[in-house]
């Protein structure tokens, strides 16, 4: 009896187990297609809307009041200066200040003072960082609705994020590897040029990866700071004024007429493609610093 | 060590703030045209209802002048005026007259200004195409559905017209911040930015048009181009403002209803606000606003706003000539003759 009933109650105990870890599966899966499957119809009904107006002049063309002449070319060389101009200004700062903070700050009531304002600025609402730059590049430094305004904005509004992300994979590098590096008899910069930077760069590159395709399609900031809606120019200085991507297609959803919204698609899809180039790309010096890790 | 990261990162930071600088620099002299040349930027920002019309001189614009570098944003008339008088554009979009306190910010900066009407815009009422009951409204009907008294009570259709369905009537219309909210709330309820607060209230006015069209209870304003745009998705409400002397009867908003003044009081001028000083120190300005008025009758149909009479644009040019500064209104007016408007 006594046999039997043990018996029972493993028997038991395995299937509940063996039930809730199938439960869990399909919460799982579930909570993996619900997301994907929106995002997939999201994807086709914009494709199915701006596929047939995607070609060559839609790309070389400056906007223009006929929906089938009008192109986004000043908006996809806006975004694209704008991004490369905030990734030259925000990534060497938000290293250097991961370094310092992880690897020459002592551990004092400062460095925990500047580390928790630092993550609680990761989650201020973007549009806050856009006033921020209004108050003072636009108006305080008179840089005025230009290029450097807006990449100088968006590089406050990443800091935070690169900063945390480097952070992260600077703890990462193994203590065993920096302590054989001092062995040797490296001194400190060495050990984070040789060591620490090397090891440390895949995974900043992903944090970087992704707080600049959270970057190109911000619009919040850019609007506040006064980006504009009708250039039909190409930025030719810093100080020059811009449109971005984010915002020509925002243009082109609130007009009445169905060939403006049929743009806005099509500059979607003109959007999606150059963040996907951007993280494809980063995707790809990644894997290449890894080989050469190893 | 960490005095020599802090060198090279404090070197880093000058090294960056000396390059913008240097590019600031570089700019404004880059800046400073010959005259003769014709070339400098023209910044302009204000009203989203305006913009289609700006858009499209400024493509003319460029396409004679290429040299001159145009760019119009979008900040609502409100948003817009506030740049004009912070000395940060030219010209300011309008789909209002200026307000008094606008105005004296101006008086404050020392800023003059030319106020041009460049057209007219139509407010559409609008409902379902499944309606068949709702063909026309008295503004006393629309002012009692809209003023801030009716909210939370009047409710239901047959509240307004008692043969009208015992149906929920749902709300759709510009949301406040915009100037077509003013127009129509000085127009209806007879006080600007005055109404009842329980609708669904959109700046995009594509989100009306589709609430509008799925909705068979549904009643909403906004600019006539989105009416144009969506024919047959949307019913139009004829208006009737019980004044037989602009025309007998409920009045549908047609091209030339508007701007014929008999489609009342639901048509508006719309302007662009001039800085003399830019028009007087700055001849690419100069050269804008005067191709602007010129290619006004033809552009402003081409993007679905109803122009003025053509003896208008003449006053509207004269007044331009003359440097007449100043506004003929103090806030939204409405029913205004086209003397009226320009202010002679």
């Amino acid at each position: 009896m006594e046999e039997k009933n043990d018996g029972k109650n493993r028997l038991v105990d395995f299937s509940m187990n063996n039930g809730s870890e199938k439960a869990f599966k399909a919460i799982g899966i579930v909570s993996l297609i619900l997301p994907l499957s929106f995002l997939f119809i999201l994807i086709i009904d914009t494709a199915a809307d701006g596929i047939p107006r995607l070609n060559w002049n839609f790309l070389t063309s400056f906007p223009s009041r006929f929906p089938e002449k009008a192109g986004i070319l000043s908006a996809l060389v806006g975004s694209i200066y704008l991004i490369g101009l905030t990734a030259f200004i925000a990534i060497p700062l938000g290293i250097g200040a991961a370094i310092y903070l992880e690897e020459y700050a002592r551990n004092n009531w400062f460095t925990s003072l500047i580390e928790i304002n630092i993550s609680n600025l990761a989650g201020v609402p973007s549009i806050i960082y856009g006033l921020l730059g209004l108050g003072l590049f636009v108006r305080f430094m008179g840089l005025g609705r230009s290029l450097i305004a807006g990449a100088l904005t968006l590089s406050l509004l990443l800091l935070p994020m690169i900063i945390m992300a480097a952070r992260e994979s600077l703890k990462m590098v193994p203590l065993e590897l920096r302590e054989a590096a001092y062995a040797l008899g490296a001194d400190k910069w060495m050990v984070i040029r040789k060591v620490v930077l090397p090891l440390g760069l895949p995974g900043i590159l992903t944090g970087i990866i992704l707080s600049m395709a959270r970057a190109i399609g911000e619009t919040a900031p850019l609007i506040t700071i006064g980006a504009l809606t009708y250039v039909a120019f190409l930025p030719k200085s810093l100080t020059s004024p811009f449109t971005a991507l984010p915002i020509q297609i925002f243009n082109w959803i609130s007009r009445p007429q169905k060939g403006f919204h049929v743009n806005a698609a099509a500059g979607i899809l003109v959007l999606l493609t150059v963040m996907l180039l951007m993280n494809a790309l980063a995707i790809w010096l990644r894997m290449r610093l890894q080989k050469r890790n190893i | 060590m960490g005095k020599e990261m802090r060198k090279k990162l404090m070197a880093i930071t000058w090294l960056a703030i000396i390059i913008m600088v240097g590019c600031r620099g570089s700019s404004e002299r880059a800046g400073e045209k010959r005259p003769e040349e014709l070339s400098g930027v023209i910044l302009i920002d204000g009203s989203s209802t305006v913009f289609p019309i700006t858009e499209a001189v400024a493509e003319e614009f460029q396409k004679k002048f290429p040299a001159v570098r145009v760019t119009v944003g979008i900040s609502g008339t409100g948003g817009g005026f506030k740049k004009f008088y912070g000395r940060e554009t030219d010209i300011s979009n309008a789909s209002r007259p200026i307000r008094d306190s606008e105005q004296k910010e101006c008086e404050k900066k020392g800023i003059e200004f030319i106020e041009l009407p460049v057209a007219f815009d139509g407010l559409a009422v609008v409902v379902n195409p499944q309606n068949d009951w709702c063909n026309w409204m008295s503004v006393k009907e629309l002012k009692q559905l809209w003023e801030p008294e009716a909210q939370g009570k009047i409710m239901r259709w047959n509240q307004i017209r008692p043969d009208w369905p015992d149906e929920e009537i749902h709300l759709y219309g510009a949301g406040v911040d915009s100037g077509t909210y003013d127009y129509f709330t000085e127009a209806i309820v007879g006080k600007e930015h005055s109404s009842r607060g329980d609708y669904t209230a959109s700046e995009d006015d594509n989100v009306l048009v589709q609430g509008i069209s799925t909705d068979k209870y549904a009643l909403g304003f906004f600019g006539l181009a989105y009416y144009e745009a969506n024919r047959n998705k949307l019913k139009l409400v004829a208006i009737d403002d019980e004044n037989p002397e602009n025309g007998n009867g409920p009045i549908l908003p047609t091209e030339e209803t508007v701007a014929n003044g008999t489609y009342q009081p639901l048509s508006r001028p719309i302007f662009i606000y001039v800085r003399k000083d830019s028009l007087e120190t700055k001849p690419h300005v100069e050269e804008f606003v005067r191709f602007y008025i010129k290619m006004a009758p033809t552009l402003v149909k081409e993007v679905g706003y109803i122009p003025l009479p053509s003896h208008a644009y003449e006053m509207v040019m004269r007044k331009l000539e003359n440097r007449v500064t100043g506004t003929a209104f103090s806030g939204s007016k409405v029913g205004l003759s086209i003397e009226e408007l320009i202010g002679r």
